[in-house]
């Protein structure tokens, strides 16, 4: 037997075995053992007198029949650790008013599971009976409509994915000092779904726009009738009136039965249980346009309507609060999105800024949808600070902490798509910093 | 997550990542036109429609004062956005006014808010949230009031309603930059 397959560890036995930090395993090595393993189980000289019964080599699970498939699968109990962030303010008198993060830090590929979306609610998801929800369409119409649910179901749909992701996200990363909490209840409220619904311009061409139509306003059916103003241009482009989320009916959380949805743009103006659509000739200033959902600047003004999400990119492996099992080969990865279009490109910074590489890009690579980046590295065990940096096909590219802040107003909230860093410390734990 | 078990498969999959083709194909939008939508009422239209603008188009009929809305507050608002609206637990809802450009900001209604028809469309629709629309139109107008009052923006015995709501001048009026249509950033 080689060197190396004397530290061959049957996974989970003994990882520490496997990567120590005297003699860091190599891909090489790691290959060669594979290869040494798989030609010994052929020529069958693993191990030593042939057993009577096979269970004796099968796992448990093997030996007893397993559980019929349910109604609605769910995932496994080894997993039940991954859930989403439920942050409520005032959980005695408005436990509604809140938000529940997306654990994007046990997230690998490009998609949300419905169940693990991202919620921010302003007063509770309301209980909908489709059967009695309807759909106005009014103000400056020819016709002002009515729709049903099992109307909307009738119309000819588009699909889409796209991320949504709250103006909010990342405000938590404004705080004084960093917070040591995980990559998802800092920067959580991003999720990504395949969207099915109907063209908002196909409904709106039925109802007639009349001269002067240039906004609209758009207000949900929930406990807070949350309501938002939109540009007649955003409408009439690549707006949806979104009924299925991952190919199932919305969840209620997302808006069941019928949301808006506006590719790119931030979360609050995707009003969820959809009720009525007003087209108007200008904005109505709401409460979440004015009071809320405006960037403060440093002269004391605010900017208001500012829509579109920034590009931006989180590294989710490794992440706040995680331990690298060693040093040598790790694979940094995490999500990179724009609400102005494509991401073009992701770099990776081990050096808390100082030199940039690029990573790979994976996953479909949609237009205002999450892509995955990797980026394949070898540890040496020193102190590092990993960083990403997005750049999108507009070149916009995601500004540095800094730079971010000397914009806004100490107290802005909203918007953060600044570099998030992630530090490494000698012992393989994670930190959240500011750098 | 990090373990040395997923080493395997990143090696293997670092093979066929160069291979990964990108499919961009999009659906044309749907060109039928199902006219599945009913004639909405006219009576109805209006009922729903609650939404204000801040030239007051649509703010209903009645009114009400600084004086009459802080009973209102007291039993319906109070527990929630305290005495005379100094906040805790939730949003204050007084003070600030002046405050914007310091490195101390306090923003409210009183010192944020561009427009006085927000306040009557957001609490008549939102507020208490324990039992939101629950407020008569005269309440909304007078709360609406004592909030403006204790900012000092109207006077206790001004008398709110569709006419001088909209024509209440905020502070903040000219504080906003619109960023629509969007400037590059
Ligand atoms: C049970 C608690 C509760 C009660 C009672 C209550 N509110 Fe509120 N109020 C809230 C919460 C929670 C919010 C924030 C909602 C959100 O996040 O969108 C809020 C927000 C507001 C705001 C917006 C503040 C800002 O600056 O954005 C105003 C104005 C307001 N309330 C007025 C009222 C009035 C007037 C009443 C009485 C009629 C009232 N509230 C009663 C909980 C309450």
């Amino acid at each position: 037997m080689t060197s190396s397959s004397r530290r061959y560890t049957i996974p989970g036995s003994d990882p520490a075995r496997l990567v120590t930090s005297a003699n860091p395993v190599g891909r090489r090595d790691f290959l060669r053992t594979g290869a040494a393993i798989a030609s010994a189980a052929v020529s069958g000289v693993v191990g030593a007198a042939v057993p009577a019964r096979a269970a004796e080599s099968a796992a448990p699970w093997q030996k007893v029949p397993g559980t019929p498939a349910g109604a609605y699968g769910q995932p496994s109990e080894f997993e039940k650790s991954v859930t989403r962030h439920v942050i409520r303010a005032y959980p005695e008198i408005a436990p509604g008013v809140g938000s529940t993060l997306s654990p994007i830090q046990s997230f690998h590929g490009t998609i949300t599971p419905s169940g693990l979306h991202f919620v921010r609610n302003h007063n509770g998801t309301p209980s909908i009976d489709p059967a009695q929800h309807r759909l106005l369409i009014h103000g400056l119409v020819k016709r002002p409509l009515m729709f049903t649910v099992a109307a909307l179901s009738r119309y000819p749909t588009i699909t889409r994915t796209y991320f949504i992701e709250c103006a909010g996200n990342s405000g938590r990363n404004l705080a004084p000092q960093p917070q040591q909490i995980s990559a998802g209840v800092l920067h959580g409220l991003i999720s990504n779904t395949e969207w099915t619904g109907i063209p908002l311009s196909l409904l709106l061409e039925e109802a007639g726009l009349e001269p002067g139509a240039a906004w609209l306003l758009a207000e949900g059916a929930d406990s807070a009738s949350m309501s938002r103003s939109v540009p007649m241009e955003k409408a009439l482009d690549d707006a949806m009136i979104a009924l299925y989320q991952n190919g199932e009916r919305l969840r209620p959380d997302q808006g069941y039965p019928v949301r808006l949805f506006l590719p790119g743009w931030e979360g609050n103006m995707n009003v969820k249980w959809l009720r009525r659509l007003k087209v108007t000739d200008g904005p109505t200033h709401t409460k979440d346009e004015t009071s809320k959902y405006t960037d403060p600047l440093r002269d004391g003004k605010a900017l208001q309507f500012t829509y579109e999400m920034g590009v931006k990119s989180v590294i989710t492996q490794p992440s706040s609060g995680m331990k690298l099992d060693g040093y040598g080969f790790h694979e940094i990865s995490g999500m990179a999105w724009s609400g102005a279009g494509r991401i073009r490109r992701v770099e990776v910074s081990t050096d808390g800024g100082t030199t940039w590489k690029d990573a790979a890009l994976h996953g479909q690579q949609l237009s205002k949808s999450v892509v995955r980046f990797r980026f394949p590295w070898e540890w040496n065990g020193a102190p590092a600070v990993l960083q990403s940096r997005a750049t999108d096909e507009k070149g916009n590219v995601q500004p540095a902490r800094a730079v971010w802040l000397a914009r806004y107003a100490v107290d802005a909230r909203f918007h953060n798509n600044s570099i998030a860093s992630w530090e490494l410390g000698a012992d393989g734990s994670v930190k959240n910093v500011y750098a | 997550m990090f373990t040395p078990e997923r080493l395997a498969g990143v090696v293997i999959v670092a093979g066929l990542m160069s291979s990964c083709a990108t499919s961009r194909t999009e659906e044309s939008l749907p060109s039928a036109r199902p006219n599945l939508g009913l004639a909405a009422d006219p009576t109805l239209v209006s009922a729903w429609d609650i939404s204000i603008p801040p030239n007051g188009a649509g703010l209903p009929p009645g009114s009400g004062t600084a004086k009459q809305g802080a009973l209102v507050y007291v039993a319906k608002c109070q527990s929630c956005h305290g005495e005379r609206g100094a906040g805790k637990p939730m949003d204050a809802l007084v003070g600030g006014i002046g405050s914007l450009a310091t490195d101390k900001p306090v923003r409210t209604v009183g010192s944020f808010w561009p427009y006085a028809t927000t306040l009557f469309d957001y609490v008549r629709r939102a507020m208490p949230t324990t039992a939101p629309m629950s407020l008569t139109n005269e309440e909304v107008y007078a709360v609406s009031a004592y909030i403006l009052n204790i900012n000092g923006i109207v006077g206790e015995n001004d008398i709110m309603n569709a006419q001088t709501l909209a024509g209440v001048k905020m502070p903040n009026r000219d504080g906003f930059i619109s960023d629509w249509p969007a400037r590059r950033r």
